[in-house]
């Protein structure tokens, strides 16, 4: 017997409901208005008076409607037909929606239930499994999606029967398990589960120990995000957010690239709906739809929902993990999530922290980024998630809750400088503040040093000390005057511009520069520590500066070229005459 | 007059200086109702005891005032006679015109599903060079002016909407003094443009409140002749800053915990509701909306511009020129976000190659302003920015030239060409050498 309910109070979307059972904290519910339904969920509980969150506009809404609880939390629908898919914050399927305008409570399926995929079993009858471990087998477009004991399962089971090799629907029984007491459960190809909690079900979650490549500069060379990491970007408007996670979503070398539009502009993801299934992904030659999901609850879609759609879409991420896939979230932006929750705790009449957020604002943040990771399947594959946030400060200011509790969660920190986006040196990210806290791990120093050259985490620091000292540099000569400081003190100051110019910019619109391999960022990296350890006679400022300007130009060419093709080539041996000049 | 189906009370409860509250049965949340003849939206209902905001402030109203409830959220009936008309915050005749009739429409209706959308890319030009050439206007763009109040920004924005090539022009004025309502109605007349402009308008001699209504009715407008008959349709707000300040006062009455710069912890959402309504539409209809966002003191930080940056696609910032003494589209902190889908596509292949040097040379004349100012001496280089810097502004940025991009990219060619070298210019070689100018 579901448990039912009467409207009783109505504020904009968070409603009272007078219930006549038993409810839980989160569960879903679904209150009649007119001839549709509203989803809300459990946010308070105070004996029989509920308080629910509506997912959608209370508009025309009324006391006395009636309320029907679910018995369940939100909860992510897992199978065959995610990838490339196209869902709001609820999991509806946005694509199968009818009409220019979103309607209220058109709840869409997030699965084809009718669908066939072709199933083959890669477990036996006898086979003794755990939640998570893999039954069998489809092929959903490229990859090979892995039917697994459903997460909710707890303990051991025996597989008393398997589905032969055959096309089946995700809800037809591909397997019959018993548990431990001999009760018999049958397995279908779609599992549901709770966003809110953490998919766990994996053997160990050790440090990360490798990096992921992204194709940006600044990070892969200054600043790497470990495969399995956290990482925010925290900057103001017009600072080029949008254009590097795009940059991400295109480059990085993951299986799935997850996006989470949360609460931010609708043209954004139109950008994504129009390009991904055009764009081709270097590294398989594919499509990169073919690697993407899109979780979209742009600004204007129900601000409940926007709460939602960074849980359904981790919920998915994990889910795809435990496959022992590399999956790539990026969510766009995290302050909309936080925005959202200061809304309701406010109608709630909570007493509020700082400007306004909930208390517990930093705790949630942190519970969410801790479900990122790199992890041992139970079969001992590695499967990882990483979980890359943007941040948008209100006012720019990098000390306000959101930022800040961010910044205790995550282990690399992208800060976007408002200056460096005004000189148009993008991407903006400011090389002095930003860290990653990978760098100090001994098994991700030993991994670079390895797969990438000897010294590399040494070079790594000096150049991040050449940039320093430059902007030391820069100051000194901005307060004395060009020609009042010693021609050593531009020197250094056009060094780091080297850096600058030839590593930490990008450019993202640039089809050769957009996405630099590895192997290319370490080739012209070490060509710019060289001329930086090189000293080079210079009788006066100018004809330092006009030196490295020259410099820059020319391996700016460079990251232009094909790597290694002619024009490289011809623009390498002309900075060799270059320098040679000097020296 | 009260119709038969509707509810009548007479009996209030509670009185604030913007809300009532009284014990009502079968009330929806969001519906209209009269409080002794004023409009009032229901806000608030618990249990049978039912808050309504009255739009226009409860001063005068007695306990026993006639309550009628109307059974439906704010409408506005849409169709083709809206065309050329002025109304108030209700969708009232403002023009001694009677009331058009049409399909009653819901305002602050649902969303475009984002899978429908489409991608901008059809360029709006206007004819002035700061937004054509250095921040084009693309049709579905939402872009404000963050503009100090003393700045000319409501002339600005009519001078645009005049220039644009669209189909219908919508004003949703708020919190506009009469002065500059008749202004506009003024500039519309004079263009022999009114058959193609509709106006929602509160001046500052109404209510504050009842501006919270105009963006939802300018935008109800808007999507009937975007959705229902494919239009070209560019809705202007001004000033949005008003607005929010009226979401304040209303969030206050209502006891809510107030966020950054005592503004509703809301404003994000509420200010995205309304800019995200400028949409492409798959059957060739758009909603382009110019705002204007006042600033205090030029202060973006402030929750207002800043929440409304976040928002829109690009800002527009005015600026006098001081060499010139014309006002301009400030080159530096002004930015389009979709320019780069119609720039060297819908205009000259050369397009954001010339943009973006003149805007780095422009640059480069301002540090050398700067080193002037400071008492250094000038290069050859400097001084030649400078006269660059001058004549870029007088003949190409000032707002009151009006001329079309391709000319607007030849006369960037022949400064170019007068004032630098080509290395000193790098540009792509292969454009240099079809469009350098050789003196």
């Amino acid at each position: 017997m579901k448990t039912t309910g009467k409207v009783t109070r109505i504020i904009a979307n968070l409603v009272s409901v007078k219930v006549d059972g038993h409810v839980a904290q989160n569960e879903v519910c679904y209150i009649k208005l007119d001839d549709t339904q509203l989803m809300a969920d459990v946010i308070k509980v105070d004996g029989e008076k509920v308080q629910v969150q509506v997912y959608e506009s209370t508009r025309g809404l009324r006391v006395g409607s009636n309320v029907e609880f679910q018995g369940h939390m939100l909860e992510a629908t897992l199978g065959p037909g995610l990838l490339s898919s196209n869902y709001d914050g609820l999991q509806n399927n946005l694509a199968s929606m009818t009409g220019v305008f979103l309607k209220r409570g058109d709840y869409t399926s997030p699965l084809d239930f009718d669908k066939l995929w072709d199933f083959t079993p890669t477990a036996k009858v006898g086979d003794e499994v755990i939640a998570a471990d893999w039954l069998g087998e489809v092929t959903e477009g490229w990859l090979e999606h892995k039917i697994m004991l459903p997460f909710k399962f707890k303990g051991r089971y025996k597989i008393t029967s398997i589905a032969a090799e055959g096309s089946y629907k995700i809800g037809d029984t591909i397997a019959v398990v018993t548990d431990e007491n001999e009760n018999p459960h049958e397995v279908t190809m779609v599992q549901r589960w709770p966003v809110k909690q953490a998919i766990t079900a994996f053997r160990e979650k050790p440090r990360p120990f490798r990096i992921m490549e992204t194709g940006v500069r600044v990070i892969d060379t200054f600043n790497p995000i470990a495969e399995g990491g956290t990482g925010f970007i925290p900057g103001p408007f017009g600072c080029g957010k949008t254009v590097l996670q795009h940059a991400l979503a295109k480059q990085a070398s993951a299986d799935i690239i997850i996006n989470a539009a949360c609460g931010e502009r609708a043209n954004e993801v139109v950008e994504i709906f129009t390009e991904f299934p055009e764009l081709d992904d270097p590294r398989t030659g594919r499509k990169l739809m073919e690697r993407t999901i899109i979780i979209c609850n742009t600004s204007n879609m129900p601000v409940s929902a926007r709460e939602a759609s960074v849980y359904t879409a981790m919920t998915i991420a994990e889910y795809y993990r435990a496959m022992g896939f590399k999956i790539l979230l990026l969510a766009d932006s995290t302050s909309r999530w936080a925005q959202a929750l200061r809304e309701m705790s406010n109608r709630l009449e909570e007493l509020p922290g700082a400007d306004a957020f909930p208390m517990d604002l930093s705790a949630i943040i942190s519970n969410f980024y801790a479900r990122a990771g790199l992890v041992y399947l139970n079969n001992n594959q590695t499967g990882s998630v990483t979980f890359i946030g943007t941040v948008s400060p209100a006012g720019g200011n990098l000390k306000e809750p959101v930022t800040e509790s961010t910044k205790k969660a995550a282990r690399c920190f992208y800060a976007l400088a408002q200056s460096r986006a005004d000189s148009k040196r993008y991407p903006a990210v400011d090389p002095v503040d930003s860290y990653s806290k990978y760098l100090e791990y001994p098994e991700i120093i030993e991994y670079l040093n390895k797969t990438i050259s000897e010294n590399w985490t040494a070079n790594v620091s000096e150049g991040k000390n050449i940039v320093l000292r430059g902007r030391e540099a820069y100051e000194q000569i901005n307060i004395l005057g060009d020609d009042s400081v010693p021609v050593e003190y531009h020197d250094r100051l056009w060094k780091s511009e080297l850096v600058d110019y030839v590593i930490l910019q990008q450019d993202a619109f640039d089809a050769i520069d957009a996405s630099a391999p590895l192997k290319r960022q370490q080739y012209m990296y070490e060509k710019v520590l060289d001329i930086c350890r090189t000293k080079f006679n210079f009788t006066n400022f100018n004809e330092c500066i006009d030196f490295y300007k020259r410099i820059i130009n020319n391996m700016r060419q460079m990251n232009y070229s094909v790597f290694h093709g002619d024009d490289f080539k011809n623009y390498e041996k002309e900075l060799e005459k270059i320098l040679e000049e000097r020296i | 007059m009260a119709k038969a189906f509707q509810k009548i009370y007479t009996k209030l409860e509670a009185i604030t200086k913007a809300t009532v509250s009284l014990h009502a049965q079968d009330v929806a949340n969001d519906e209209l109702a009269t409080v002794d003849g004023r409009l009032a939206q229901v806000i608030k209902i618990d249990g049978d005891l039912v808050s309504l905001q009255v739009f226009s402030g409860t001063e005068g109203i007695p306990t026993n005032a006639e309550v009628i409830f109307m059974g439906e959220p704010p409408t506005l009936k849409v169709s083709d006679d809206l065309a050329g008309r002025f109304f108030n915050a209700y969708g009232k005749p403002i023009d001694g015109g009677v009331e058009p009739d049409g399909e009653k429409r819901e305002i602050g209706g649902p969303s475009v599903n984002p899978f429908r959308r489409k991608q901008p890319s059809q360029i709006i030009p206007t004819g002035i060079a700061g937004i054509d050439l250095n921040n084009t206007l693309v049709s579905g763009q939402k872009i404000p002016f963050f503009a100090d109040p003393d700045q000319p920004y409501n002339n600005v924005m009519a001078m645009v909407a005049l220039r644009a090539k669209v189909d219908k022009i919508i004003l949703g004025g708020m919190g506009l003094s009469n002065d500059d309502f008749l202004f506009f109605k003024k500039s519309f007349e004079n263009a022999g443009a009114l058959d193609k402009i509709i106006c929602f308008v509160n001046t500052t001699d109404n209510p504050p409140v009842e501006r919270l209504l105009i963006p939802d009715m300018a935008l109800a407008a808007a999507e009937y002749f975007a959705v229902d008959k494919n239009e070209k349709v560019l809705v202007l707000l001004t000033d949005m800053t008003l607005y929010a300040d009226a979401l304040s006062i209303v969030s206050n009455r209502m006891d809510q915990i107030p966020s950054k710069d005592s503004m509703p912890g809301s404003l994000y959402s509420d200010l995205a509701k309304i800019y995200e309504k400028a949409v492409q539409l798959p059957d060739g209809g758009s909603i382009t909306i110019i705002a204007v966002t006042t600033l205090s003191g030029g202060d973006i930080t402030h929750a207002i511009p800043d929440n409304t940056g976040y928002i829109t696609e690009g800002q527009l910032y005015l600026r006098k020129d001081s060499d010139t003494g014309k006002v301009i589209i400030d080159p530096f902190r002004s930015l389009s976000r979709l320019k780069q889908l119609v720039i060297g596509k819908q205009t000259r292949e050369d397009h954001p190659q010339v943009m973006n040097a003149a805007i780095r040379l422009y640059a480069d004349a301002s540090n050398a302003k700067t080193k002037m100012e400071n008492g250094f001496d000038l290069t050859d280089y400097d001084e030649r920015t400078l006269s660059f810097a001058k004549d870029y502004s007088a003949n190409i940025l000032a707002i009151d030239i009006n001329i079309d991009t391709t000319e607007m990219l030849d006369r960037t060619w022949i400064l170019l060409s007068k004032y630098f070298s080509q290395t000193e210019v790098a540009i792509k070689q292969e454009l240099m050498n079809k469009y350098w100018k050789n003196n």
